[in-house]
């Protein structure tokens, strides 16, 4: 053999056998067999670890940890920690009592008295009072803080007004009866304020260090709160270190000592690091690796119902959909929804033929269809499609539009082949980046059908319906309808939450029919959880608490 | 010598305006802003941020504004993380990203002209086969192949390192970027050693030297080396480049809080100021870099006039 030629066969061998390793690798998802932990929790199985330290996978990077700039998930999960709203919730996501230890709300349901602890403190060891709450409510909705959810807290009597420059910050509906005793006015009754004061916007901030630090204040050294946890070290794009708030008002029931939130935004990484003991609580788990994580990690995989909707939207502002509700509903019924939740997300996923995921005191709305056989339903389509002016000589082309992602795109061909087999319609797929894709849908000059997804902010069915509302920015189908309109305003009004909820099921069953938007699934939340940690308890917020967890010996 | 370095400064002035100015143009020809969100801003709060910002002005207003903080040393408010300014992110990112790329580098180096100079001395053998087949496939895999199968094996299945993150900043945790960042570059210099040494060893001086009874060692170390290394000095360069921009992709894999990542996350999120920021750091280090390179040239070959 020449030496060219024993070279070029070395060579040969080698890479074969490298892309031999590689496939070997990727055949069985890159998954070595998962590890035996032995025994948790020492002899009786409730032993405590020594060391109180948790690992969290935290998604994105947090934009700024300011409860009143926030807007995201990733924020509101560390947020949590740093502060404690006048309502908390529980594990399992009920209200109760937080740095209020109760509360009256008047017959008229429009004014709100809050009892505040006395022994409530921020974590400088200053009490927490009334006054802290008001100026973090007006501070919230000062045009001048630049929030992005000002909007959440306009049930506060003059709040929206105050948001839009037109009246001063004082006009705010808020006072303080005596140190502990604070009085919220609101606008209308709104049945699910107690819900809103958990959401961050309403959180109080300390004045002091706010007014010493100004758009600093939320900085590690700088932030102080009245939370479980205080914020120790903040690396930006690696991890944010919170430790224990010795001054907080029920440190005794406090276990974790050191909580981690880790910035990570690959999924695939994640599972990588939970896999090597780093993280022992994720956000989410990587699609593709999910039935190899339901057959050899079941024990670890924790999922439950998330107030969350997939939905594809319909642009009613331009042709093919203007003036043509029968086409869109025909369009909803030719989609196969369980053959999406069980071939393609697979991850029990609940079909979605309303819009409003099943929240508290609410009846999930369904069409008449939903329950019809698959022939009946697709006899149906057709027959609408025809009427519409369409058929197999003259087919419907539609273009598809989705932010680039496989799991996106795998529902975008199911759904296109779905609508061609059913009626014939010809579909275009066109997927975007995220920040193009977001600004292309809002501005609806292009889109035609479009996907789409809400998490809801409250446990209540109206941070749904109001997406729909005609003027809100969410109503990316730009579909209006006085109706809906007219009984979303009635629903705002309402004392009765039985009535109420009447209402607000009216509204849907119009959306239902008229069809601006097709609903695909409800999302779950998906979580893997290490063996070792206790009292994870999955709720329909996704919200979890450092607070309530412990860490098992191991 | 000072007239060169004179020279050179003026001609990197014209460079960087000629870079800001692709990349400020750059960044803002892509579609969506800093604050798109899925939930959308009601239109006046976009309005009030955008006046905050200065998104409300014209480009070349932007752009005016933009440089005069730079001459300044100010990179401006970071429109992502809005508790920090790009300055304390790059002077946060900066070190993480030095030590990775920097010993990503040594190690490449060391390895690299080491293989490439065993390989030339034992020329056509089984040694220098298996070195070179080994280069080959060190440069034909992307390192997001090599990463994600480094992590499966050392730090998944055999545990010995961690999976990502900086850890306690211990050494540990950055075995794995740095193997996967210098793997590539490893396998490109040993070939380049390997060629440039066999050339050299041909040579007259060489033979000279052998002629005289020097023994082989000091041929090769006091003799060979320093001449063979030229195309090595060269490389360096496009070695940095080579190193800055895998990091982009390491620090991504292995969740390092580098520049690398705030580049890729910042232009995700259209974070205008903080992709500049990296964009103009990043510009003026390799402008220093080449200038440092002519310099070592000149020290390694006196014929080459500056």
């Amino acid at each position: 053999m020449t030496s060219i030629a024993r070279r070029r066969a070395q060579i040969a061998l080698f890479v074969t056998t490298l892309v031999a390793l590689l496939i070997n690798a990727c055949s069985n998802n890159g998954s070595p067999a998962p590890r035996d932990y032995g025994e948790i929790g020492g002899p009786s199985g409730t032993e405590l670890a020594a060391a109180q330290v948790l690992h969290k996978d935290n998604g994105a990077e947090p934009q700024t940890l300011d409860p009143h700039r926030a807007t995201g998930v990733p924020e509101g999960n560390i947020l949590r920690d740093l502060y404690e709203p006048l309502v908390m919730e529980a594990p399992d996501g009920t209200l109760i009592p937080g740095a209020a230890s109760g509360w009256q709300i008047s017959a008229d349901g429009l004014r709100y008295l809050f009892t505040l602890r006395p022994e409530g403190r921020w974590s400088n060891g200053d009490p927490v009072t009334a006054h802290d709450f008001i100026f973090s409510l007006r501070r919230a909705v000062d045009p001048a803080t630049l929030s992005g959810y000002a909007s959440i807290l306009y049930p506060i009597a003059n709040a929206e007004e105050i948001n839009n420059g037109l009246q001063p910050v004082a006009n705010l509906g808020v006072r303080a009866v005596d140190d502990y005793t604070l009085e919220i006015l609101l606008r209308g009754p709104t049945p699910y304020f107690t819900g809103l004061l958990n959401h961050s916007m309403a959180y109080a901030v300390h004045p002091p260090s706010v007014q010493e630090h100004g758009e600093r204040f939320a900085r590690a050294g700088n932030l102080v709160g009245n939370g479980a946890y205080v914020l120790k070290d903040w690396v930006v794009q690696s991890h944010i270190e919170l430790v224990r708030n010795e001054k907080f008002r029920d440190n005794d029931s406090t276990t974790i000592d050191t909580v981690f939130y880790h910035a990570l935004e690959n999924s695939d990484a994640v599972f990588k690091r939970y896999r090597a003991d780093e993280i022992d609580l994720t956000q989410g788990v990587p699609s593709k690796q999910l039935e190899w994580i339901r057959t050899n990690m079941a024990d670890e995989y924790r999922q439950s119902t998330y107030l969350g909707s997939y939905y594809y939207g319909l642009n009613v502002t331009r042709e093919p959909f203007k003036g043509q509700p029968g086409l869109r509903r025909a369009l909803s019924m030719a989609i196969d929804r369980e053959i999406i939740t069980e071939k393609l997300s697979g991850a029990g996923e609940q079909p979605a033929y309303g819009w409003i995921p099943p929240v508290q005191g609410y009846e999930p709305q369904r069409p008449e269809w939903a329950d019809w056989s698959r022939e009946q339903r697709h006899a149906e389509a057709r027959r609408l499609y025809t009427e519409a002016g369409y058929g197999d000589d003259n087919p419907l082309v539609v273009e598809i539009l989705y932010n680039t992602s496989q799991d996106h795109k795998r529902i975008a061909i199911a759904i296109s082949s779905m609508w061609k087999q059913v009626l014939g319609v010809e579909t275009r797929l066109l997927n975007q980046e995220w920040k193009v894709f977001l600004q292309t849908r809002a501005t609806r000059f292009t889109t035609q059908a479009f996907r789409a997804g809400w998490i809801g902010d409250y446990n209540d069915a109206y941070t749904f319906a109001e997406l729909m509302y005609s003027n809100n920015e969410q109503n990316d189908s730009g579909w209006v309808n006085a109706d809906y309109d007219r009984l979303l305003n009635d629903a705002s009004m309402e004392r009765d939450l039985q009535k109420r909820a009447l209402l607000m099921q009216e509204a849907e069953r119009i959306l239902l029919f008229e069809a601006p938007i097709i609903p695909i699934y409800f999302y779950v939340s998906k979580h893997l959880v290490k063996p070792w940690v206790g009292g994870f308890v999955p709720n329909i917020m996704d919200h979890v608490y450092t607070k309530d967890l412990y860490i098992l010996k191991h | 010598m000072l007239s060169f370095a004179f020279r050179r400064f003026l001609s990197a002035i014209p460079t960087l305006l000629i870079l800001i100015a692709l990349a400020f143009a750059l960044i803002r020809v892509a579609p969506g802003g800093p604050f798109d969100t899925e939930k959308q801003l009601p239109p006046e709060i976009e309005a009030r941020l955008n006046e905050a910002y200065h998104l409300d002005e014209p480009l070349y207003q932007q752009f005016g504004r933009y440089l005069l903080g730079l001459a300044q040393g100010d990179f401006g408010p970071s429109f992502q993380y809005k508790d920090f300014t790009v300055t304390e992110l790059i002077a946060a990112g900066f070190p993480v990203s030095l030590k990775l790329g920097g010993l990503a580098m040594l190690l490449a180096l060391l390895a690299g002209i080491s293989i490439g100079t065993l390989a030339a001395l034992r020329q056509n053998s089984q040694t220098d086969h298996v070195a070179m087949a080994a280069a080959m496939t060190g440069i034909s895999i992307p390192n997001f192949v090599l990463a994600p199968l480094l992590v499966l094996l050392f730090a998944v299945t055999l545990r010995w390192l961690p999976a990502g993150g900086l850890g306690d900043g211990g050494i540990a945790n950055l075995v794995l970027p740095v193997i996967s960042l210098a793997l590539p570059q490893i396998a490109y210099i040993s070939r380049l050693t390997r060629g440039s040494m066999i050339e050299v060893l041909r040579s007259d001086f060489i033979r000279t030297a052998r002629a005289q009874g020097l023994p082989g060692r000091e041929v090769i170390l006091g003799h060979a080396l320093k001449p063979a290394m030229l195309p090595i000095v060269s490389y360096l360069g496009p070695a940095t480049a080579g190193i800055i921009t895998g990091s982009v992709v390491i620090e991504q894999i292995f969740g390092v809080p580098g520049l690398g990542r705030y580049f890729v996350q910042g232009a995700l999120n259209r974070d205008y100021t903080l992709v500049m920021g990296v964009v103009v750091f990043y510009g003026v280090l390799i402008i220093v870099f080449n200038f440092l390179v002519d310099l070592a040239y000149r020290w390694l070959d006196p014929r080459v006039k500056l």
